[in-house]
């Protein structure tokens, strides 16, 4: 992947692998993470996202390559001389101190006075909307509280990068998007590099400046949320962030007049009765019909021999029609030029 | 599971027979305590406490006492402190032969006793030259109270995971404030029920301890060996034995309930 290079990145990553006996699980990755991003490394589990992560952080020593945090050298450094702080998945909150001692941690191994390790980690836990919690322990916590003490952990000693690794996988939904708004909020107001680790697409599109789509261990694409879902230049990338109909050598040449492996996103292609001249077409059948809420997916059996996925917003006007009613019709599927997303590799 | 009336008769009575069998002699034990006979005759001809009074004035049984006391807690200490430190080695590390060196560690529970004395006590006098004292005896104990240590605070760690130290290390704790911190709070309860059993097993070994016991160095197991048979001691010694069956019952007791309520919070 080709990148602009920054003057002095937050972090670099020079040709950085780590092996587990034979399995390259990071296979040599470079990017540069710019001051103040808020950046996601997206991919399937396996993908080799977290263990970037930890050797970021220093929990793992890479096979070969470089971490370069503000344009030192890192590579050989252990944990606690690099300025990275980490939010666990697990969050790892102390079991035995209290939330405030749980907060105040990193100051008391720096030998930050007592009061004022106090007054800082209360200040944090007031940052997280967890004021009145510093006498608690852990276990006496709901998930989502923990995640916010994890948060004021990590902060309270002011790094210059925070390392999130899948940090709302273990939340319920209503909690996850609540969570979402309060960390972005939190990286604009501390101002620091965010490096997070989702495996969620949805929540790498919403939070981040930029995302790195990880794959067997390699970035197969790096770009704005905008660029990975609008021209995935792979049909892994297009198949794996959102979702999308993708058309083979010879259904692009027959079904959109183009050559290689192309890809449509559903909410690009339109359902009509009769073709409209100005965009290319192709008929079928709608054979199932799921209703989402906003919208609806419907799944079109293509007369050429391709079953696609269309995606239509319901508004008020439709309601009604049960979805299932639709089922058998005859329709012509139209996208526009613009929606071909043109894809590097079969 | 339901079990039919006749099974659980059956496994009742079985459950009950071992249990008496188990428990019964040691009633018997206590009931002479207090019996008039010198020689253990049975059933007792009369009620004394005759013999109590008489066991606490005994300098060669406090005597003993004090020895075994003084074994088992140094031996105890030591074992904290090394098989902690081989837990941690083992279990936080990977190196050459570290399976090997797992092995070799919990041999000397299994090895027989008698093998471990004759080994240690040769080893001590002939190749070594050392002089049988308190001192071996605390060294031979050492060699398998270690184990007791090892397994509970292994499979502590073990269960513990390594994101505590992790993230303790994350926020720029070292190795040391690490262990003190985060990791040695966590094996507290771990390392109260390992000790606990090995300050047991010390304070009762006989085999080991005869082979490497200096002379004049008598730990209680041995002077009640030597003196279960004199007139006139018997009856002390039972006074001993019943003493020494209510201790025992307090750190199995503790080590127990630790372990019951052995949760690790995450």
């Amino acid at each position: 992947m080709q990148q602009e290079p920054i003057a002095v990145p937050a972090i670099r990553l020079t040709g950085l692998t780590k092996s587990f006996g034979s399995v390259n699980a990071v296979d040599g990755v470079d990017l540069d993470i710019a001051e103040g991003e808020f950046f996601s490394m997206l991919g399937p589990s396996g993908s080799g996202k977290t263990t970037v992560l930890r050797l970021i952080a220093g929990f793992e020593q890479p096979t070969a390559g470089t971490v370069q945090l503000r344009g030192r050298d890192v590579t050989g450094t252990a944990p606690f001389d690099r300025d990275v702080n980490t939010v666990f998945q697990d969050y790892a909150l102390f079991p035995h101190m209290t939330v405030l001692e749980n907060v105040a941690y990193g100051l008391r191994v720096r030998g930050v006075k007592k009061a004022e390790r106090i007054a800082r980690a209360q200040e944090s836990l007031d940052a997280v909307r967890l004021s009145s919690y510093g006498a608690r322990k852990p276990s006496e916590l709901s998930g989502g509280q923990r995640q916010r003490v994890a948060l004021a952990r990590a902060t309270v000693v002011k790094p210059k990068v925070l390392l999130l690794d899948e940090p709302l996988g273990a939340l319920d939904l209503k909690l996850r998007e609540q969570m979402q708004v309060e960390l972005k909020e939190l990286q604009r107001s501390l101002g620091i590099t965010f490096i997070f680790v989702t495996h969620d697409q949805e929540e790498a599109l919403t939070l981040s400046d930029r995302i790195a789509v990880f794959n067997n261990g390699k970035v197969v694409q790096l770009g704005t949320p905008t660029e990975i879902y609008e021209r995935p230049t792979t049909s892994f990338v297009a198949s794996f962030v959102g979702t999308s109909n993708i058309f083979d050598e010879t259904l692009s040449k027959s079904l959109l007049g183009r050559g290689g492996t192309n890809s449509v996103r559903p909410e690009r292609i339109a359902l009509r009765g009769t073709p409209t001249a100005a965009t290319s077409s192709a008929p079928g059948t709608i054979a199932e019909l799921i209703y989402v809420g906003t919208s609806t997916r419907i799944v079109v059996d293509l007369d050429a021999g391709k079953r696609i996925i269309v995606l239509e917003q319901n508004s008020a006007s439709d309601d009604a029609t049960a979805p299932s009613d639709r089922r058998g019709e005859r329709v012509h599927a139209e996208w526009a030029s613009a929606a071909i997303t043109p894809l590097d590799l079969p | 599971m339901r079990v039919s009336r006749t099974s659980r008769t059956v496994l009742g009575t079985i459950t009950g027979i071992i249990l008496a069998t188990i428990y019964l002699p040691l009633i018997v034990v206590l009931i002479n305590s207090f019996s008039t006979s010198k020689s253990l005759t049975w059933p007792p001809p009369g009620f004394t406490f005759a013999w109590w009074g008489k066991a606490f004035q005994s300098a060669g049984a406090l005597g003993a006492i004090l020895t075994s006391v003084q074994v088992a807690v140094v031996a105890t200490i030591v074992s904290l402190v090394l098989g902690t430190l081989i837990s941690l080695a083992l279990q936080r590390y990977t190196f050459f032969g570290r399976d090997t060196v797992s092995l070799l560690v919990i041999l000397p529970i299994a090895l027989p006793g008698i093998i471990t004395g004759i080994a240690l006590n040769n080893a001590f006098r002939t190749i070594l030259g050392i002089q049988l004292s308190i001192l071996t005896v605390i060294i031979a104990h050492v060699t398998f109270c270690i184990v007791t240590v090892f397994n509970n605070v292994i499979a502590r760690l073990r269960r513990m995971g390594t994101s505590l130290e992790e993230a303790s290390a994350d926020l720029g704790g070292g190795l040391w404030t690490t262990f003190r911190l985060v990791t040695f709070p966590q094996l507290r309860s771990a390392l109260l029920a390992g000790g606990l059993l090995a300050f047991a097993l010390s304070f009762d070994e006989i085999i080991v301890t005869t082979f490497t016991a200096g002379t004049g160095v008598t730990t209680l197991p041995i002077w009640i060996l030597n003196n279960l048979f004199r007139p006139n001691q018997a009856p002390i010694v039972n006074v001993i034995a019943v003493v020494l069956v209510l201790v025992s019952i307090i750190p199995i007791y503790v080590a127990q309930r630790i372990a019951g309520s052995d949760v690790v919070q995450k």
